[in-house]
């Protein structure tokens, strides 16, 4: 088994204690302007209005096959896969996407909601991220666990919030958040260079990632108009309006295709690094 | 008298107002403007953000301030730095990139507004405040235990899949890295610490274990103690591990390079021979080649370590340098690429990746000239030709050839030069070996021994993308083959001064007997005239003086070349000529005649 096995049973008690314990303190980055004051304790309206979204991301086409990962230098990591490790971006199942990150846009100005106290977890396991896509409100804490008791580093790089890059060489968690919303904050793994993942960043509760089916819920919404945005790392961005009206559930659904594989994909908030404001050609950077 | 107080209170109370922090930092701010345009913005860019008109020709590249993201800090990572941190960096550059140091160009006032302007490019400056320090404790003691202490360290949390098991940056991961703008980035040798971007010292190494570098793959490993893995002990025995494999002081270039003298069929055949281990290193340091088109600032190979041994018939070099691959590597393909996008378009050369090998070549004139009148270093050109020892890679072995410039180059076979080469952990060993006598003297050169003879060295990293134009090169040096010097040379002197010197006693005794008994000089039976006599002592003291001063010539050229040793012993030897030709020429010269005894 792994050299580091030793100290993985050694640590791992100590390790989850230090977190428990000790983490969330100082190390964490602040952002840049875009956060709120204090959250406040509840909804900024009467629950009892609230409707619901909910859909379906669909894709069209033939994905792109898998890629297969060469992993030999990490035997612990390639022995959690059936046959060669791969890793697909464009995960589609019955004509179903996943990993799509779907969140309110607009129509939420001016609300100000409270940060869920749970804090969502990305685990590094078999050398990927579990999972790739995942929301966060700002200022809620982001869990990031190392399972593979081996060195990771988790390298974010965020345009309006600050960077962080920080090594987990055994099994541990880190503590992170981002103060600003931004749209998406890319983290990759230097010594996995195939380890990519994306942080969506919002400020209200309103995000949803979309599943294996290629389904998602935005639930407990004020009624009103909406833009909704679906945002895929491989295939681009799509808006829709949608209306939402109390005690109903509107569905929603959201077409990707083959055609849009290598499409420009916004990444990071466009901003304009001397103002910190919009920037003028409204593009930030784009995934690769 | 009496207003001049009054007035300078008064302008006590006014100044302040006049110069509140707004306008001081205003001023500031149009002082560090001027100096940034003038001295910072032809790499960095005139808007900060790392694209100034040179900064095609760096990699890494120009810092982008723009991002607010800076690699040498106290603070935590993805904080701000302090503006200590920056100021730090102006001073001292950036070891191991084109950023050089200002403390020494630039008055204190101009560097500290140049702090306040570069601020200016990123907003964070403004929104985030200043940040605090990270609070780092004072290093822990040095030893063999806790530098071994680091080592386990070293391998347990894994620095060698980027920094490699013998830290010479040739990790797995090497190949992989880029930085934040997406260009590629090496893993740093550890090995040589004189290239550190934050500075070389435990302390700093440390530092940097704690707030990682931003905007490279190097993270911080701050929350490895907050996790409890590890102690800030612990920690610090890293950064001693680190530090511990780089010398003691950035190696210095020699102009000579000694080849000492073995016994025949002693000069060894395999790279690996450990008769090496005790043979003096020199070191060659190596640079880019950019002088002709196309090219290279990217090199990979920064310097060269030479051994050199001779038997009187042979001479063998072997050379040690850093490299992080044995070319061509398939992993390092891609990495190609990146280094050809980001160096090459503007120099308008081959920019396709591809499997190129390593290779290496020691230049020498084809014949030793007579005064410095060396051939032009980057290999030769029409009129006054090069010879070179070609080595590569791949596929593996050495050819000899001649040079008429960096186009130009003629093989003339093999024969006669043997080479043997191994890479293993970011490092090439390679031995060349040929008889002093050429099998070509046209166009060859011929070894002499005794002789100061031109060399000079070419290194290409195949899989930095490095071939023809595109590699390092050094300047002139001299190698000198050692002369011979078999024990003799220290018998032959204490030899003849015995001899010398007892022959000498004896010819006084016999004589002085003579003088006694009969009141004449004579040797061997022979009269001697008491004039002969004195003409005869004085001539072997003044012999003596000579032979002294010849001992005391070669006294000192052995010091003055560093062999302590042969020094020492022609020291003595000067010491005891000197003493007995004084002897006689003063004992000769005081001496009377005094005729019988009574």
């Amino acid at each position: 088994m792994s050299r580091f096995l030793n100290f993985t049973k050694t640590i791992a008690p100590v390790a989850i204690l230090g977190v428990t314990v000790g983490c969330g303190g100082g190390d964490a980055p602040a952002g840049g302007g875009g956060g709120g004051d204090a959250a406040p304790a509840e909804m900024p309206f009467d629950v009892a209005t609230a409707g619901n979204i909910s859909g379906t991301v669909m894709f069209e086409g033939t994905p792109p096959p898998p890629e297969i990962l060469d992993m030999t230098s990490e035997a612990s990591c390639a022995e959690q896969y059936d046959g060669d490790p791969t890793q697909s971006f464009v995960t589609v199942a019955d004509g179903q996407l996943a990993n799509v990150f779907v969140y309110v846009k607009e129509g939420l100005e001016g609300m100000d909601f409270p940060v869920p106290a749970e804090s969502p977890l990305i685990d590094q396991a078999g050398c990927e991220y579990l999972p790739q896509v995942l929301g966060v409100m700002t200022d809620q804490p982001l869990t990031i666990r190392n399972s593979d008791g081996l060195l990771h580093n988790i390298n974010a790089s965020p345009t309006v919030n600050r960077p962080f890059n920080v090594s987990q060489p055994v099994n541990m968690e880190t503590e992170r958040n981002f103060p600003a919303p931004e749209i998406m904050v890319p983290i990759e793994c230097n010594v996995h260079g195939w380890m990519s993942g994306y942080i969506g960043v919002v400020a209200h509760p309103y995000h949803s990632v979309t599943s294996a089916a290629g389904s998602f819920d935005l639930s407990q919404l004020p009624p009103g108009e909406y833009v909704i945005e679906a945002w895929h790392s491989q295939l681009g961005t799509q808006e829709q309006t949608v209306t939402v009206t109390t005690g109903q559930t509107t569905e929603v659904s959201f077409t990707f295709s083959e055609a849009m594989a290598g499409a420009e994909v916004p990444l990071g908030e466009p901003f304009d690094p001397h103002e910190h404001g919009p920037a003028q050609d409204g593009i930030g950077r784009v995934s690769e | 008298m009496s207003t001049s107080p009054a007035l300078f209170l008064a302008g006590a109370m006014v100044f302040p107002v006049l110069l509140s922090a707004p306008a001081l930092e205003a001023q500031d701010l149009e002082r560090g403007q001027e100096v940034y345009e003038q001295w910072c913005a032809s790499c960095h860019g005139a808007e900060g953000s790392g694209d100034g008109p040179a900064a095609e020709y760096m990699l890494p590249r120009p810092r982008d301030f723009t991002l607010g993201l800076f690699q040498i800090r106290t603070t935590g990572s993805g904080e701000l730095p302090t503006d200590e941190d920056i100021l730090r960096v102006i001073n001292e550059g950036m070891p191991g990139t084109t950023m050089p140091g200002w403390e020494d160009e630039l008055p204190q006032a101009d560097r500290e507004a140049l702090v306040t302007y570069i601020k200016t490019f990123s907003s964070f400056f403004e929104t985030l405040g200043a940040p605090e320090p990270l609070e780092l404790s004072g290093a822990t003691g040095v030893s063999a235990e806790s530098i071994a202490e680091g080592r386990i360290f070293y391998d347990s949390i894994e620095c060698w899949q980027c920094h490699g098991q013998a830290g010479r940056g040739d990790g797995e991961s090497a190949p992989t890295l880029e930085d934040a703008a997406g260009n590629p980035i090496r893993a740093v040798d550890l090995t040589k610490n004189w290239t550190f971007n934050g500075g070389s010292s435990v302390e700093e190494i440390y530092r940097r274990l704690r707030t990682g570098l931003d905007g490279t793959p190097m993270p911080s490993f701050s929350d490895l103690l907050d996790a409890g893995f590890m102690t800030d002990d612990q920690l610090w025995n890293l950064a001693h591990f680190v530090r511990s494999l780089a010398p003691e002081e950035e190696p210095t270039a020699q102009e000579v390079i000694v080849a000492g003298q073995v016994l025949p069929g002693e000069v060894p055949t395999q790279v690996t021979d450990e008769s090496w281990d005790g043979v003096e290193s020199f070191y060659i340091p190596l640079v880019g080649q950019i002088i002709e088109s196309p090219r290279w600032f990217d090199p990979s190979v920064d310097g060269v370590w030479v051994q050199a041994l001779h038997d009187g018939t042979e001479v063998a070099f072997r050379l040690t340098w850093g490299d992080r691959s044995r070319s061509p590597d398939p992993a390092w393909l891609e990495w190609q690429g990146w280094v050809l996008n980001a160096m090459e378009p503007k120099e308008g050369g081959e920019i396709f990746p591809g499997p190129r090998p390593d290779r290496l070549t020691v230049q020498f004139p084809p014949t030793i000239p007579e005064e410095m009148d060396l051939p032009y270093f980057l290999m030769g050109d029409e009129q006054e030709p090069v010879y070179q020892w070609r080595w590569s890679s791949a596929p593996a072995g050495a050819d000899k050839a001649t040079a008429r410039g960096l186009n130009d180059v003629q093989s003339l076979g093999s024969e006669g030069l043997t080479s043997d080469a191994q890479w293993e952990d970011g490092r090439w060993q390679l031995l060349l070996r040929r008889s002093l006598v050429a099998s070509d003297p046209e166009s060859e050169l011929e070894f002499a021994i005794g002789q100061s003879i031109p060399i000079a060295f070419f290194a290409w990293d195949g899989d930095n993308s490095e071939e023809e134009t595109r590699g390092s090169v050094s300047s002139w040096y001299f190698v000198h083959l050692e002369e011979e010097t078999p024990p003799s040379t220290y018998v032959a002197p204490l030899f003849a001064l015995l001899l010398t010197g007892g022959l000498g006693v004896l010819v006084v005794r016999r004589a002085q007997r003579k003088e006694h008994e009969d009141g004449v000089w004579a040797v061997s039976g022979a009269k001697v005239r008491p004039a002969m006599a004195r003409g005869f002592g004085l001539t072997v003291g003044a012999v003596w003086l000579v032979f002294a001063s010849i001992a005391l010539r070669n006294s000192l050229s052995g010091w003055s070349e560093g062999y302590s040793d042969i020094g020492f012993w022609w020291g003595v030897i000067a010491a005891f000529l000197t003493i007995a030709g004084i002897v006689a020429l003063v004992g000769t010269a005081r001496h009377r005649y005094q005729g019988p005894r009574k």
